[in-house]
């Protein structure tokens, strides 16, 4: 097989990757959000609840998260899994793993906000909604891209976890490739696909902080 | 009618007892200076006045308007969000870390709260704002951000915001003590410059030689106590009370 034919064969399961990184994304930065509000809550209850489910979350593989959510439903309600319960099973486990992570570094974010802008803000009668969206989530974004641009970075490889569910994404392909070729040189070539892939994230990421560099 | 009351205050953090029944009430037009050293208080009664704290008992009163009323039991009931909100109209603060926003230019940390909180036409609070920001000193940054300034202009930007909400009384929270000497003196002018407009004020600072000039009355505080209270030659020049003496024999020595 030449070099270009093993190139699309791979290629041709970028899409179902890029689908992974984008929705995981699209839903765990905002539910990131809600968690840590959840966990800096003043009610106690719920404050420890949600530690404890992060704490789960961050503390066992990805993995094993994946298997969980798809056959969840399966061995909890006997319900018949759908080819189609693939793709949503690898989204809420992607989506509710990278929440966590999300959730923790927003809450640092948001807890190195001098209070006094907090203080700043309530006395010129700003509600709290006001003051979270216009004061405190504006100068968050921009105090946690780095740690944010690196749980980006680990997702578009992480992506590859997928095959546990025997979701067709880039990494599957390049498997069997590789099994059929007997050779090593299609997983080079799906490594130099993330490779890229993470060169345009890192670009990207590059060019929101410079646009934020405005203030300090 | 007094425009500012707060009226038997008492505050608690944990065992430590901040403030004792303290009464301070504010004429419009009045320029107070709350003196003393630190952990007297002064500042504590300060954040009661401007709600950043709660007060564990006592009344507080806007323009003869409740913001917290003295239970049955002497506990501080705050009035209903809505109502706590309008009354937050009627006073502004200044901080002694100035807290602007960083991510607003001088322009829009003047305007976003007209705008968004008052619900203001923008176009006429600008034009409010190029006015205080000039009369500050200030033209031409009105599209900088905090940290292009100086400690000193970022401090007239902060007074300038609050002078843009058109509180009835302004509070400031030693409001030099961030800034270098040199820095303090174009404060001050400020503030002695809005004292002969008669704007209502209530001064924490520790310049005594700015209080004793600008204040039209001098509170002096001392362990959650008011100490002594009267007109600034009464309090500094001639102290009754023999604490005020000692503080400010302490003053004089450092110069």
């Amino acid at each position: 097989m030449s070099l270009m034919n093993v190139m699309r064969q791979i290629g041709s399961g970028f899409g179902s990757t890029l689908i992974i990184f984008f929705f995981t994304l699209l839903f765990s930065m905002p539910l990131g959000i809600l968690v840590a509000l959840g966990r800096m809550s003043k009610i106690k209850p719920l404050s420890v609840l949600i530690q404890g489910i992060i704490s789960i979350l961050r503390g066992t593989p990805l993995m094993l998260q994946l298997i969980v959510v798809f056959y969840g439903p399966y061995y909890l309600f006997g319900m018949k899994l759908s080819t189609g319960w693939r793709l949503y099973a690898t989204l809420i486990g992607f989506s509710i793993n990278y929440a966590a992570y999300f959730a923790e570094i927003f809450r640092a974010g948001i807890q190195s906000i001098p209070v006094g802008q907090t203080e700043a803000a309530t006395v010129l009668g700003y509600t709290k909604v006001q003051t979270f969206v216009k004061i405190i989530f504006p100068q968050m974004v921009k105090r946690t891209i780095p740690p944010v641009t690196n749980e980006v970075i680990t997702l578009v490889k992480d992506t590859s976890l997928a095959f546990v569910l025997a979701y067709q994404e880039m990494f599957t392909y390049a498997k069997q490739v590789s099994a059929a070729m007997s050779s090593l040189m299609p997983l080079f070539v799906a490594g130099l696909f993330y490779y890229l892939f993470n060169l345009v994230v890192t670009i990207a990421m590059d060019r929101i902080e410079k646009a934020l560099s405005y203030y300090n | 009618m007094s425009l500012f009351e707060i009226k038997n205050v008492s505050k608690s953090f944990g065992d430590l007892k901040v403030l004792n029944d303290i009464t301070v009430s504010v004429d419009k037009g009045e320029v107070v200076a709350i003196i003393g050293p630190s952990g007297s208080g002064k500042s504590t009664l300060l954040r009661c006045a401007t709600m950043l704290e709660t007060m564990d008992s006592g009344d507080l009163t806007y323009k003869g308007e409740y913001a917290a009323k003295n239970d049955e039991n002497g506990k501080s009931v705050y009035a209903p969000p809505s109502e706590l909100r309008k009354i937050k109209g009627y006073f502004g603060l200044v901080f002694q870390q100035f807290n602007l926003f960083p991510h607003y230019s001088v322009l829009k940390n003047l305007c976003d709260a007209p705008v968004s909180v008052q619900k203001r036409d923008r176009k006429e609070v600008e034009k409010e704002a190029r006015v205080l920001i000039s009369k500050m000193g200030l033209e031409g940054k009105e599209n900088y951000y905090p940290q292009q300034l100086s400690g000193g202009q970022q401090q007239r930007v902060a007074i300038a915001r609050a002078l843009c909400m058109n509180p009835d009384i302004l509070f400031f929270d030693e409001p030099t003590s961030a800034l270098d000497p040199e820095l303090t003196g174009e404060i001050l002018k400020v503030i002695r410059q809005l004292a002969q407009e008669h704007m209502t004020m209530v001064i924490v600072t520790h310049e005594m030689a700015f209080a004793r000039d600008v204040a039209d009355r001098v509170i002096f505080m001392d362990g959650g106590y008011i100490v002594e209270e009267g007109r600034p030659e009464d309090v500094i020049t001639n102290p009754k009370e023999e604490r005020t003496q000692r503080f400010l024999a302490r003053f004089s020595e450092n110069g």
